[in-house]
């Protein structure tokens, strides 16, 4: 098991440069001057080169992306040219925003998921797996801003039991897990539920349905199991594909909604994205989608570790 | 003799997309310490008459009408509960593809253990005890290591082996085995045939054996019974029906191996195939393959001739009085 989390390691580190690489580049291949959204418009061609200087545009991409790099790797993604504020510090603070977001709607979505796809599965072709069947076809078809508004108009509007943006008191930077934070988070976090549900009943349907066919589950019958007990095998045979599929809903999740957030003005990572692709704030872009990636490979090798661990047939020589 | 399994007049129906009509008016006993062996070729309602003896079939899709007693139980009544306590404890069974029939992220250990926790209440660690004996009692090597390996860590021959362990757990009078050697290399299905007789006669099992292969039922069984279209056309001891089967599929069956009987050798040497069951059969299923065959044979479905006590075939071509010798 040790060689394998350590190879499984070592996997990733070509991953994390190639990702870097991309971030760094996305600067240079966007069209357009990276120092168009500071410039003034009437700024004369020595201001430019001024500031190309002074922001190392204009030396080698290899030596930019060393230096770039090696500031990364010491915490420093620059700063955000529409605020001045370190990148990492933003980025950072709306990540953690996205985080209970993600966890919150995860706790949903997954709970629900297992729920419905278990009884799918085991009650097939019965009417329990065609209302089960159907609510997740309509979390994964229905779309995001459409069930945020719609939620927003029911309870914000019509019946004011919720709060309708934001993060709370505070604002972003001061999350607690108190009903008078909690209260903001309950739309978003149904609202981004809905596709990790859909997905979860799907997947664990058509697993258990699966194993449910396979001849051992007939052999656990035959040796005199009771149905409860013959159930906790298909569980336990369920589990590595199940966690496999909702550690990638996470990330998913973990990723950030632009839309959800934007709907609930959220002040997550996919709220940061979208005005850094507004304000053209290319550093903040950079380092927000470093981040979020960095993320997402982590959240893939623990995902097989775990997965790993669980499952005796995955060789972990 | 008393009868550990009665079957009479079993008609297994599977509805669906297609009907499927697999056991047509079967019967069947099963004696103390008796090993019977069901021989037929694929398809023939083997597997679905050893199912319905546990009741293992999909209850939503499968019909059955008649009786199957086992140890005076009526086994098509039992409730759920009366029915899993059955299972496993009276009756066990083996299949052929034991990489299939063993669950793939249980350790071999913990599958014969929570059969013994099931049926004797025994704790976990005296159930773990009673799986490493079982282990032994079907020669595994090095036992106490295989107690923690899984399936896919076996060689076919262990895994069934641990098959036959986990299913004699809990001492059953009865074992039902599916072709448990068919999945497996030739010297490997000679142990298991020699592990199972002798593991038989220490237990003092009754055993119903479903091959298709007669060299297989012939180093096992006792008695035979062959089936075709999910009938059994012919039954009697092992030595009357190798030497003088009555029934012409029977004959055809045993001519192709008179010159010493191989294991290995398939039931598929009489030329035409057989019928499809989506009808109850209302003539000699065999008649579009039978060289003797008569308008007779076609009008009704011919009886089942009893030829001797333990003795009968279903063909107008026998007489009980000329048989029997
Ligand atoms: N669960 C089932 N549903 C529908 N048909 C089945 C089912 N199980 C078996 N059958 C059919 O019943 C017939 C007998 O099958 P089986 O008993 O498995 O034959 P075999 O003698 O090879 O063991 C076959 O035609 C098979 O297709
Ligand atoms: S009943 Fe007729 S067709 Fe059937 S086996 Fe006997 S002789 Fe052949
Ligand atoms: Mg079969």
């Amino acid at each position: 098991m040790f060689t394998y989390i350590v190879r499984r390691i070592v996997y990733v580190i070509p991953i994390v440069i190639s990702v870097a690489l991309v971030c760094f580049m996305l600067v240079h291949i966007t069209p357009g001057d990276p120092l168009v959204a500071i410039l003034p418009a009437d700024a004369s061609q020595e201001l430019a080169a001024q500031l190309r200087t002074a922001y190392g545009f204009d030396r080698p991409l290899p030596v930019q992306f060393g230096l770039w790099l090696w500031k990364a790797v010491h915490g420093d993604l620059g700063h955000s040219i529409a605020t001045g504020r370190p990148v990492l510090t933003e980025v950072m603070r709306a990540v953690g925003n996205t985080v209970t977001l993600a966890i919150a709607a995860a706790i949903i979505g997954f709970s629900f998921g297992l729920l419905f796809g278990l009884l799918a599965g085991y009650f097939r072709d019965t009417w329990i797996d065609k209302v089960a069947t159907s609510i997740a076809i309509a979390g994964v078809s229905v779309p995001h801003y459409w069930l945020g508004m719609v939620l927003v108009i029911i309870f914000s509007v019509q019946l004011s039991w919720l709060p309708a943006v934001g993060a709370g008191p505070g604002g972003s930077g001061q999350w607690g897990w108190d009903w008078e934070h909690m209260k903001y988070l309950v739309l978003p976090a149904i609202t981004t539920s809905v596709i990790p549900m859909g997905i979860v009943t799907r997947t664990v349907r058509a697993l258990t349905g699966d194993i449910l066919s396979q001849d051992f589950v007939e052999a656990l019958r035959a040796k005199g199991l009771r149905e409860t007990h013959v159930f906790r095998h298909v569980i336990k045979n369920a589990a590595p594909t199940a966690m496999a599929v909702m550690g990638l809903q996470l990330g998913y999740m973990l990723g950030g909604s632009i839309l959800i957030e934007t709907v609930f003005s959220w002040p997550g990572s996919g709220l940061l994205l979208n005005s850094a692709i507004f304000q053209r704030d290319l550093p903040l872009l950079q380092g927000t989608i470093l981040v979020l990636a960095l993320f997402f490979v982590f959240l893939n090798l623990v995902v097989d570790i775990a997965q790993a661990s669980i499952d005796p047939r995955i060789k972990r020589g | 003799m008393s009868n550990l399994v009665e079957v009479n007049n079993l008609n297994i129906r599977f509805t669906g997309e297609r009907t499927v009509h697999a056991v047509n008016n079967l019967s069947l006993t099963l004696g103390e310490g008796e090993v019977l062996g069901l021989l037929g070729e694929s398809g023939s309602g083997k597997s679905v008459t050893l199912r319905a003896l546990m009741r293992l079939l999909p209850k939503k899709r499968t019909q059955i009408s008649g009786t199957v007693r086992v140890l005076g139980r009526d086994v098509l009544a039992l409730d759920d509960d009366a029915l899993s306590a059955f299972r496993g404890q009276t009756v066990s069974m083996i299949f052929q593809e034991p990489a299939l029939a063993l669950d793939p992220v249980y350790t071999i250990g913990r599958q014969i253990a929570e059969t013994v926790m099931r049926h004797e209440g025994k704790s976990q660690h005296d159930a773990t005890a009673r799986a490493l004996e079982m282990l032994e009692v079907v020669r595994i090597p090095s036992a106490k290591r295989r107690l923690d390996a899984y399936p896919h860590e076996m060689s076919g021959g262990m895994r069934q082996r641990a098959m036959i362990a986990l299913a004699l757990a809990c001492k059953p009078k009865i074992l039902l085995a599916d072709e448990p050697t068919t999945a497996l290399d030739a010297t490997v299905q000679i142990q298991i045939l020699l592990l199972l007789r002798e593991l038989q006669r220490e237990f003092g099992m009754s055993v119903i054996f479903v091959t298709h292969d007669i060299g297989v039922a012939i180093e096992i069984c006792d008695r035979v019974a062959v089936m075709y279209a999910g009938q059994i056309i012919e039954q009697g001891s092992l030595r009357e029906i190798v030497r003088t089967p009555l029934h012409p599929y029977a004959k055809g069956l045993l001519a192709s191996t008179v010159h010493g009987a191989k294991r290995g050798a398939r039931l598929e040497t009489i030329p035409g195939t057989p019928p499809s069951l989506d009808q109850a059969p209302s003539a000699c299923s065999f008649a579009p393959r039978c060289a003797f065959a008569q308008p007779r044979c076609t009008a009704a479905l011919p009886p089942d001739v009893q030829v001797g006590p333990n003795r009968s075939a279903r063909c107008i071509l026998v007489d009980p009085a000329t048989a029997g010798a």
